[in-house]
């Protein structure tokens, strides 16, 4: 296997994708996945996930060529129900574990950009 | 400055709401407009912990049939995948829809242009007919409807004004110094179907005859009401200019390099309005050498202009994957063929065989089939009619001009009167001044008392000029005849 | 015996011949939590009114002539991993997220269980959103193991595991999304079964990773889970992914032996991580297994040790997108009340998952999940079940693994293939090592888990090793 740190000609697509997981941007993950980091904690899930992801990394040793995706292992389909109403929640309840609402109505801080 | 000539390119993406009793993935009635708020949610549509999505049948039938009536493909294989994003009007933090698999795609809609094209077909009215490539349809669920406590948007409020105790405005002022968003999800996991066109508009108008035809189509369908106004189809144009001088002579295909997505078109009226004011819009950045930002905008209604949304720093990262709590759908050719069945006569068809079959024009046609019940009005009543040698002809008409209110008169009614106007235009105009003027001399009384001004005594002198002629009579037409006269005395 | 030592087969005896009450029964339940939970920290919430209620309702319902066959755990207390919602009492995923939290519904195996005459003694701890192999992932405290409290009873049904072995509970629930239901039952001596994917519906259960996540449950007796499994298993109207398969009688089979039954032992599980000790208990267990008439084979799961890495991409994907909902706006805290583990999952599945690691990542896995979904399809083309150590590792002390997030997903290797190919998975205690217990899995074809009964309740007779209780 070429070294990380080898030039993209000679790493191929494999190669590649090692040097682009040595160096996650935590910053952009964390900010897609609506969490905000200190500093710290951004430094400290960099080193450990970029350990993760180095032991993940392994997967690429499975030739995986022609072979389908698996994402559910039932084999169901066409499971639909039919278009009927059954009874909802009352409001109370829907509100209950709200700590802000407002008349029926969940509140929030004010959104900007609608 | 060299004047440059430019292209319009437009892709539109519009969102239809399923008109079906319960949502796309739980029980909750899909009936929200006009509801008290969070009274028709479950933890399904809630977003609660532990809910899970189970897919309606019959709005997964309906999207196929939108799809087939836009002459769409329909591939054996779909599956539903969630679209990751944050917001607070979307509980899950993703939304189930369709990514890669959708349930329709490569269909087309034929719509009428104001745009000539030498390549295409021209009809009597001088109109163009062009092609609009559907790429795909597909279903999703709706978000929550969230209301901004933010001048002009606040008014957009579709809350019972019951609700507040006091009574709106005093309330609804207080909140807007405090600046916080309202949710109520009634809205959340109501079926939408998504149609996305290729980039194949080149006007505000056509954009404005597809809305028409889409609404039309899924109106006839009986699976939406499509009302602009109700948020039942909504309109996301995606608008870019491209410059006609392109020196590019091997590639006339060639894209813009951007294009600008507007949102908040909330009525047919605004449709031209937005769209036209954001081509003037790019016109102006692009002569002067630069190149529109790609971003969203928002139609602000109030203000007759588009603005920008909040311009995010990079594009949307939605990390589609496949829905693991919802099983693919897997058609069989012969379900898709129940469902095409399923399908009734669409408005053009139907329109062109109103013409062949009723020999009528184009333009009484369209007009005639413009909703199914007009056009099922009009041949239940061309039905009737057969038997008492009333033409097509004469139906079209009376129904056109006199603007019949199909609701209240009924076919076999519809006829009785065009009968009974056919046999009052048979009386000649001379005969009834005669019989008027006779009537009149015997009813001095009335002829006086209508002199002093009681004009209501005409309906008497009307009714006595019926008895006497034995015929059945244009009651208009006498009352013309009798005022004439007594205008004489 | 104390009430709250009996199984539920027991209890259903005792109290259908009026021995004993449930309120008896549940007191003596509750006086154990009393007095041992304050050391072991099995419960978050411990329902000491309601179940009282219930038992006195159940023991009222028994006296009126309430059937077994009507109502099969007619007053049996059991204790739910509080991933379970349960209407009106408070369920936290064992995260300060949602400290706070009351359901308005009960999911629909606890509408089961309650139907069957359950009482519900309280709600169990866990590693928050069933992050972890350990039970150090809880936002309330890690659980101790009752067997040497200063040793991990496994994750991340902690709770549930350490609260049965240490007889605060008939029984309790779990959840298995990569060995959460069999690795803690093998750390404490009990039985721990994972059903097959869809078996048992999801709806109620707060999801971790949606593909992946069984509903299993502890019971002390082979017996006791087959009684179980006939009350929560079947199809859901309101789980998508529960497939029509009837439910057979599971308790009807279990004296039907091993003669003749192949047995399948994968090579690739005596790897190098394996423990010496482990390794010892497992070929005893082995030789027992064909003292009893079952054929032990050697067959070949190739793509073994590619289980675990496309384990942690999956999950973590699946994850990432099912905790999104917590934005604190309808329920909860906001997401700044996430633990380490649950951010680290988080920001670990939205990588995986994002424009241009998708392909590699993602995609990647579910396509090597194929490949070891069909490497049990071929094995049990030879052989009935297959048998494994649960852990390669006996249970480890609190604190050694914690700030090693790699190592302590290691302790998965074993368990997460039968998550992966949607297979059932019997955990049952195989002995002892340095006083600590460790266990056996026995795997099967989906929709095989009274094979895995017939097979676990021989080798549990034979073994008794449910029969030893911890010091405490």
């Amino acid at each position: 296997m070429a070294s990380p740190r080898g030039n993209c000609e000679t790493l191929g697509y494999f190669g590649i994708i090692t040097k682009l997981i040595m160096k996650i941007d935590v910053g952009h993950v964390a900010k897609l996945a609506n969490i905000s980091l200190s500093k710290g904690e951004q430094f400290k899930f960099e080193k450990q996930l970029s350990e993760i992801l180095s032991y993940v990394e392994k997967l690429k040793e499975v030739n995986t060529k022609n072979v389908e995706t698996t994402s559910q292992v039932t084999g169901l389909e066409n499971v639909t129900r039919e278009d009927e109403t059954k009874p909802s929640l009352s409001q109370e309840e829907v509100l209950s574990n709200s700590k802000s609402t407002h008349n029926g109505l969940f509140k929030v801080k004010a959104i900007l950009d609608q | 400055m060299k004047k440059v000539k430019y292209q319009l390119i437009i892709g539109l993406e519009v969102h239809v709401e399923l008109k079906t009793k319960s949502k796309m993935f739980c029980g909750c009635s899909a009936d929200y407009f006009g509801k008290e708020p969070n009274t028709h949610v479950c933890p399904v549509c809630l977003g609660l912990p532990g809910a899970l999505p189970v897919p309606n049948k019959t709005a997964i039938e309906w999207c196929v049939m939108i799809g087939l009536a836009l002459n769409c493909e329909i591939p054996l294989f779909s599956k539903f995948d969630r679209k990751n994003y944050f917001y607070p009007d979307l509980p899950k933090g993703y939304q189930i829809s369709q990514y890669d698999q959708p349930f329709a795609v490569n269909g087309l809609v034929n719509i009428k242009s104001e745009i000539r094209n030498p390549k295409s077909e021209t009809n009597s009215n001088d109109k163009n007919t062009k092609t609009i490539r559907i790429r795909r349809v597909h279903m999703e669920e709706d978000t929550a409807k969230l209301v901004h406590q933010f001048g002009a948007q606040s008014a957009r409020l579709q809350l019972p004004s019951r609700q507040y105790r006091d009574g709106g405005q005093a309330k609804r002022k207080a909140q807007n110094s405090e600046g916080f968003s309202l949710i109520d999800f009634n809205r959340s996991g109501v079926p939408l179907v998504e149609i996305v066109t290729e980039p194949d508009f080149e006007s505000a108008t056509e954009v404005v005859e597809y809305l028409k035809k889409l609404q039309q189509i899924v109106r006839y369908l009986d699976v939406s009401n499509a009302d602009m106004e109700k948020g039942e189809m909504r309109l996301e144009p995606n608008v870019s200019l491209r410059s006609r001088n392109t020196t590019n002579t091997t590639n006339k295909q060639i894209l813009p390099i951007y294009k600008v997505e507007v949102k908040n078109i909330n009525s047919f009226r605004f449709v031209e309005k937005a769209i036209n004011y954001e081509v003037e819009r790019q016109k102006a950045i692009l002569e002067s050498g630069k190149t529109p930002v790609q971003e969203t905008r928002g139609w602000d209604e109030k203000k007759g202009i588009t603005v920008t949304q909040r311009v995010k720093e990079e594009a949307m990262d939605y990390r589609y994957f496949p829905e693991p709590d919802i099983p693919p759908i897997r058609w069989s050719q012969s379900q898709i063929s129940k469902i095409k069945t399923q399908i009734p006569e669409l408005p053009d068809k139907r329109s062109l065989r109103f013409q062949k079959e009723y020999s009528l024009s184009t333009y009484d046609s369209e007009i005639l089939t413009k909703d199914k019940q007009t056009a099922n009005y009009f041949e239940e009543a061309v039905r009737v009619g057969k038997t008492h040698n009333t033409s097509p002809k004469q139906i079209s008409n009376v129904i056109i001009n006199k603007k019949i209110d199909i609701d209240t008169i009924l076919p076999a009614q519809l006829i009785q009167n065009i009968l009974i106007s056919m046999q009052t235009a048979t009386i000649n105009e001379k005969e009834l001044k005669k019989i008027v003027k006779e009537i009149l001399g015997k009813n001095q009384k009335a002829v006086e008392d209508y002199k002093k001004g009681k004009v209501q005594v005409i309906g008497f002198l009307i009714g006595q000029v019926k008895q006497t002629i034995k015929l059945s009579l244009d009651t208009e037409k006498v009352k013309k005849v009798i005022e004439k006269v007594l205008k004489t005395y | 015996m104390n009430l709250n030592q009996l199984t539920i087969k027991q209890a259903q005896e005792g109290l259908k011949n009026e021995k004993f009450s449930s309120v008896e029964l549940t007191k003596a339940c509750l006086e154990q939590i009393k007095k041992l939970n304050p050391q072991i920290n099995a419960f978050i919430t411990v329902c000491e009114d309601s179940v009282l209620h219930e038992a006195k309702k159940a023991d009222d319902l028994a006296s009126q002539g309430e059937t077994l066959e009507a109502k099969p755990l007619l007053g049996i207390p059991i204790a739910l991993k509080d991933l379970f919602s349960t209407k009106g009492i408070k369920t936290t995923a064992g995260s300060k997220v949602l400290e706070n939290y009351i359901p308005p519904y009960d999911a629909t195996v606890v509408k089961k269980l309650k139907d069957a005459g359950a009482v519900i003694i309280g709600k169990t701890n866990l590693d928050a959103w069933a992050h972890g192999s350990s039970g150090e992932n809880s936002d309330f405290g890690p659980t101790k193991n009752p067997w040497n409290t200063e040793y991990v009873p496994g994750g991340s049904s902690s709770g549930s595991a350490a609260a049965l072995t240490a007889d605060m509970c008939l029984a309790s629930t779990g959840t298995d999304t990569g060995g959460s239901v069999r690795l803690p039952a093998s750390f404490c001596n009990v039985v721990g079964l994972k059903p097959t994917y869809g078996r048992v519906s999801r709806y109620g259960i707060i999801a971790m990773a949606s593909s992946l996540d069984s509903i299993g449950h502890f019971t002390k007796t082979v017996e006791d889970s087959a009684i179980l499994l006939n009350i929560t298993a079947g199809h859901d109207d309101f789980d998508a992914t529960t497939p029509g398969v009837d439910v057979q009688n599971y308790t009807k089979n279990l004296n039907n032996e091993v003669k003749g039954i192949k047995i399948g032992v994968p090579k690739e599980y005596v790897t190098k991580g394996l423990d010496k000790n482990v390794q010892t208990r497992f070929e005893q267990a082995l030789k027992i297994l064909e003292r009893l008439g079952a054929i032990i084979e050697e067959v070949s799961l190739p793509h073994t040790e590619y289980g675990n890495a496309a384990y942690y991409i999956i999950q973590p994907s699946e994850a990432s997108s099912n905790l999104a909902r917590y934005d604190g706006i309808r329920y909860g805290n906001d997401r700044s009340y996430f633990g380490d583990e649950a951010k680290r999952r988080i920001m670990l599945g939205t990588y995986t998952l994002s424009a241009g690691y998708y392909d590699a990542y993602y995609k990647k896995a579910m396509q090597v999940r194929t490949l070891i979904k069909k490497d049990f399809n071929e094995a049990f083309k030879k052989i009935d079940a297959i048998v494994t150590p649960v852990s390669p590792t006996p249970p480890w002390k609190i604190g050694e693994k914690i700030n090693d997030p790699l190592k302590m997903y290691l302790s998965d290797i074993f368990t997460v293939t039968a998550n992966l190919a949607g297979i059932p998975g019997l955990s049952v205690p195989m002995g002892f090592v340095n006083e600590l217990p460790v266990g056996m899995q026995i795997l099967g074809p989906q929709f095989s888990e009274g094979l895995l009964f017939q097979i676990g309740y021989a080798f549990e007779q034979e073994t008794n090793w449910y029969k030893m209780k911890s010091k405490l």
